[in-house]
């Protein structure tokens, strides 16, 4: 039961689901309501299916459980652990923020980085973070993801991203917004190279991320119903002063505008995955 | 100049203000406009085309808000939606082929939030500029004008030289938008102008842009002549450069290093 201990939440914040917190059932055992289908998993059932409802809800989930899922056990080595974000504007409430993030995410930056097995081959992986701070990307990501991207050139290996960001972040400013221009230098030398870059899109991917590395990838993976996008829809809404079709911005609607190669559900990606670097020859 | 970032905010977004269009009309000679991303559509919000500098041939592509209500409405007010960026690096591809320097002007309050900008990927347009301009083998020069609203901005300003005039803004988002999701108070955007760090100055100090350019004569001959001479004399000293790739990589790439803490590793 160890896998499951793993993804048992240390705490209410970890639970990460894009619905309310668990409740306790008459019979003890604590469920979370679906959105989708309305009905009261038992967390437990939840974790041995990778956060996915019966009927097909994609839960969130945090960067380090889907890592350990995604990856060969034991293989997982993580770069870039000592950087840390400071408050290069001085922007008020920001540095209040950044440890209410870390606290509430276990983390101590939106992104963690670092080298993995899948299947038995070796590549450079990434998993986004959304209980910090949405995922935003500020310097730190920035500089992660590019500093991730020079070393898979650099030693030849491929690279699988796993997106879930609300843009960029707002309290870097322009320190934010160069992240985008910078990260999408080093994917373009990294494709020069020859070299393999997956993007899994994961929900919420939208903002400044859609907007460099989430849409750079030679194959564009997304998770069953997560929201892809560039604006967010309230503004977009504002801005055109019309309503929205309810599958606005899902996977499965931008996959039908051209923009997504396919839709995979959780429990398939680790194999998707393997059988994709397979036949790139390991990337 | 005013020391207040808002006032820049209004400056920036003055109808008065000269658009991407102005610039190359004075700047310019023989402009001609080339249309269309031959993907989908003609995108009025940018313009671009090839044209005279001093004689010699270069590629321009501007952002165009328009001046009077009408201009304004026909130009979607300066904000593009995909097949803009798709057209602008349909010419930067051009200005590659025939060895041409690219020269930008940047006036936008960012890409277009709508349905069909979002249909047609507008986060796959930015972010595929973003990445063949990385590579791009010619020169390539960026001016903000006014407004450099966020990826929509950037879309066209990932080049060797970004140059600011002094009462442009450049910002990752509107203060009225940072206001909103910061404190649900669109009013207090004049407090989030202040926190985003927006100005010519502010953009300068985080290596953002080389060279802010005054106003004190916007709008004169003396002005546009000014810039022409610095456009010249900067794309001979660019044209000059030949690691002018990896130049431009190492320009955005130590971007936000100060705002990163290393421990021991």
């Amino acid at each position: 039961m160890a896998l499951l201990n793993f993804l048992k939440p240390k705490n209410k914040l970890e639970e990460g689901g894009r619905a309310a917190a668990p409740i306790q059932s008459d019979a003890g055992e604590p469920e979370k309501n679906c959105p989708n289908c309305h009905k009261d998993i038992p967390l437990s059932r939840l974790w041995s299916n990778l956060l996915v409802c019966p009927c097909g809800y994609h839960f969130r989930m945090k960067a380090r459980q889907r890592l350990h899922v995604m990856t060969d056990r034991n293989s997982f080595m993580e770069l870039y652990l000592q950087m840390r974000t400071v408050n290069p504007l001085d922007f008020p409430g920001y540095g209040e923020k950044l440890h209410t993030a870390s606290a509430a995410s276990s983390e101590e930056e939106a992104v963690i980085c670092g080298t993995a097995k899948i299947g038995g081959l070796s590549c450079c992986v990434f998993a986004m973070e959304s209980q910090f701070m949405m995922g935003s990307m500020g310097g730190v990501v920035g500089e992660k993801i590019t500093s991730l991207f020079e070393y898979a050139t650099e030693h030849r290996m491929p690279v699988i991203g796993f997106t879930v960001s609300g843009g960029a972040r707002m309290q870097e400013g322009l320190v934010s917004l160069m992240q985008m221009a910078k990260v999408s230098g080093a994917v373009k030398r990294h494709s020069d190279a020859g070299l393999l870059y997956i993007a899994v899109l994961t929900d919420p991917t939208t903002g400044g991320v859609t907007a460099s590395f989430a849409m750079e990838a030679d194959i564009t993976l997304a998770e069953p119903g997560a929201t892809v996008g560039f604006a967010g829809a309230r503004v977009i809404e504002q801005t055109t002063k019309k309503s929205l079709p309810k599958e606005f911005q899902k996977s499965e609607f931008v996959l039908a505008h051209g923009f997504i190669d396919h839709i995979v559900s959780r429990k398939e990606q680790k194999q998707l995955l393997t059988e994709l670097l397979e036949m790139h020859n390991g990337g | 100049m005013s020391e207040i970032p808002y006032d820049r905010v209004k400056l920036a977004r003055d109808s008065k203000r000269p658009t991407g269009l102005d610039y190359i009309r004075r700047i310019f000679k023989n402009f001609i406009e080339f249309h269309g991303d031959r993907r989908y559509g003609d995108d009025p919000a940018v313009v671009g085309g090839i044209a005279r500098l001093d004689g010699c041939p270069v590629t321009v592509i501007a952002i165009e808000k328009g001046h009077t209500a009408k201009e304004r409405t026909a130009r979607n007010f300066g904000a593009p939606h995909p097949e803009g960026y798709r057209k602008a690096l349909r010419l930067m591809r051009q200005a590659e082929k025939f060895g041409r320097p690219v020269i930008c002007f940047v006036d936008t309050s960012g890409a277009y939030c709508g349905i069909g900008a979002e249909e047609r990927g507008q986060g796959q347009a930015i972010a595929e500029n973003l990445m063949e301009m990385s590579t791009l083998c010619v020169p390539i020069i960026s001016i903000l004008i006014g407004e450099g609203g966020s990826g929509g901005a950037l879309a066209l300003a990932v080049a060797d030289r970004v140059w600011m005039l002094e009462n442009a803004v450049y910002s990752v988002i509107s203060p009225e938008g940072c206001a909103s999701i910061l404190w649900k108070d669109a009013a207090q955007a004049e407090t989030a102008a202040q926190s985003l760090k927006l100005t010519a100055e502010d953009a300068k100090r985080f290596g953002v842009i080389e060279r802010i350019l005054t106003e004190d004569d916007l709008g004169t001959v003396m002005f546009y002549d000014r810039i022409r001479r610095m456009l010249h004399d900067e794309i001979e000293e660019l044209t000059g450069d030949l690691d002018l790739i990896q130049h431009r990589y190492d320009r955005f790439r130590r971007i936000g290093r100060d705002a990163i803490e290393t421990g021991a590793q």
